[in-house]
């Protein structure tokens, strides 16, 4: 297995807080790797160090072995990342079939004075973007709703064109920032089958979510953050059973009472 | 020719004028909103064409087209000198900038020999033909037509809804925001110099803030949904003093009434309807 993306000693502060305080993991390729933690653990900061929204303060980001921390936001879209927001940030104005043609904008080639002049080889590549759009919408299921204003999707739709637009581009590793937030488990249930399907695609999928259930069922392997730093790595096993992160979501006294009841357990076997 | 098109061509020359001037102008404020971008430096870019035009003019033998050219070139350095620095401003922030871009060629001006001081430059020979103004107006909307509609403008409108996610697809938002000033100054500026070749005089308070009011209104009012809109906009606004003539000293009230109407009821402006780029496919 190689590793796609390569976060080695992350650090980043804001005013004297470190959101990210010397994180290190590797996404390796093809997998569904999940990152969870409670509320404030730095999990959201380090998809923007990631995609490049906030700069890293200390440590580096290699993807496919390139340091990609010096470089702009856009930069790293033609690289193969794509991401998706906590809170939905779709272009409200456009239709959904532009927005997903949007998406592959760090694809596109055609020349500004071709445009400008309305040259066939600009034209030949929207008819093209169009085609392949209309593919991405088919994908996740939206395709019969590609002329809606896009702001005008419903909640779990938004969140599905999210998906189509990061697609789009023809990502390598694909950042989902919660992307079953308020799903009910029904519609859950579809994106992780959705998310699977990405991955047979040989997308690699980074993902953050609350749901346990979901983040149990899709992902092979787990980073545990809490406060900023990395408390846990492994599969979801290990993860589940691990002391530090059971104190992280429950609490020091409620660990201690799982440890102890565990104890029991093992007396009685 | 016939006789009535040539009379009528003479008697509304210089309405015909101001229209397609106008028409420009909305175009350079079009191309920064287009960005999500609010600059009042389209009067400045303006007068810095049109001191350019008449001066090349009055003092070379330069043909009209380089006169124009020079015209364009010249916005374009200033609107690189004040974009580069201001290029991580946005909203007022960059309004503001730009209102001091204007205020400072103003004074320039007022003091400057070569400008003529407060008493601006006359004799500037009137080599803006009508046909000129109309053709460049019809090419410059027809570009940016074009390149609305292509994947550039598709970025534009991304990042007019939102600039984080727009970066995030690969959208080079900073090299879009220069860009489009780079555009909208040549275009105020070719502006400029037509209609300082078309009224044979100018003065510094033709490119003062309240220039600059107005070349914005040419684009609320028409709406910034395509590029037709603030050319619309800027026919409504030029033709409207003239349709409001018969009723004298109330035509002030009366257009500015036009305007309230407008904003209040169609907020989105009289052509409010995006561009479409893509059909879907069958």
């Amino acid at each position: 297995m190689t590793a796609l993306l390569e976060v080695s000693r992350a650090s980043k502060q804001y005013r004297g807080l470190a959101a990210v305080d010397d994180v290190s993991f590797t996404v390796e390729a093809g997998r569904v790797h999940g990152l969870i933690g409670p509320n404030g653990a730095g999990k959201t900061t380090l998809f923007n160090l990631i995609s490049g929204l906030v700069p890293l303060d200390e440590g580096n980001i290699l993807f496919e072995g390139r340091d990609i921390a010096p470089l702009p936001i856009h930069a790293r879209a033609g690289l193969g990342i794509a991401r998706t927001f906590q809170n939905i940030r779709i272009f409200e104005d456009m239709t959904v079939l532009e927005t997903v043609a949007a998406g592959a904008h760090a694809r596109l080639s055609a020349p500004f004075w071709h445009c400008l002049l309305g040259l066939p080889r600009s034209r030949a590549e929207e008819r093209r973007v169009a085609a392949e759009a209309l593919e991405a919408l088919e994908f996740v299921g939206l395709a019969d709703r590609a002329q809606t204003r896009a702001g005008d999707l419903a909640y779990g739709e938004q969140r599905r064109l999210e998906i189509a637009r990061g697609l789009a581009s023809r990502p390598r590793l694909l950042l989902l920032d919660e992307p079953a937030a308020g799903m009910n488990p029904h519609e859950t249930a579809d994106l992780a089958c959705l998310l699977r399907r990405v991955c047979e695609r040989g997308v690699t999928l980074l993902l953050v979510e609350h749901d346990m259930g979901f983040i149990m069922t899709l992902c092979c392997r787990l980073t545990v953050l809490n406060f900023g730093r990395r408390i846990a790595c492994g599969t979801p096993q290990e993860v589940r059973t691990n002391p530090a992160v059971i104190e992280a979501y429950l609490g020091t006294k409620a660990a201690a009472r799982l440890a102890a009841r565990a104890g029991r357990e093992e007396g009685w076997q | 020719m016939p006789i009535w098109l040539d009379d009528f061509l003479w008697t509304y020359q210089t309405l015909i004028h101001s229209l397609g001037i106008n028409g420009l102008l909305a175009l350079s404020m079009y191309v920064v909103l287009a960005v999500g971008q609010l600059s009042l430096g389209q009067a400045a870019f303006m007068g810095l064409g049109a001191y350019t035009g008449a001066l090349l003019s009055l003092h070379t033998g330069l043909p009209f087209a380089l006169v124009l050219a020079g015209s364009a070139v010249v916005p374009v350095l200033a609107a690189a000198a004040v974009g580069l620095p201001t290029l991580r401003l946005t909203g007022v922030y960059l309004a503001i900038a730009t209102i001091g871009l204007g205020e400072v060629l103003r004074v320039i001006y007022v003091n400057a020999e070569i400008t003529g001081g407060a008493l601006g430059l006359g004799g500037i020979p009137g080599r803006s033909a009508t046909w000129i103004i109309l053709l460049l107006l019809a090419g410059a909307l027809g570009g940016v037509w074009l390149v609305g509609r292509s994947r550039f403008g598709r970025a534009m409108e991304a990042m007019r809804g939102d600039q984080t996610a727009a970066a995030v697809i690969g959208v080079n938002v900073p090299a879009y925001h220069l860009g489009a000033l780079l555009a909208s100054a040549a275009l105020a500026g070719v502006a400029g110099a037509l209609s300082a070749h078309s009224s044979t005089f100018i003065s510094p308070d033709d490119y003062a803030f309240e220039a600059a009011v107005t070349i914005l209104s040419f684009a609320i009012l028409g709406g910034i949904g395509s590029p037709l809109g603030p050319v619309v906009g800027a026919l409504v606004l030029t033709l409207l003093p003239e349709l409001l003539r018969p009723l004298h000293d109330f035509r002030g009230v009366f257009n500015g009434l036009i305007i309230v109407l407008v904003v209040l009821f169609l907020p989105r402006g009289i052509l409010p309807w995006p561009m479409t780029r893509l059909r879907k496919p069958l």
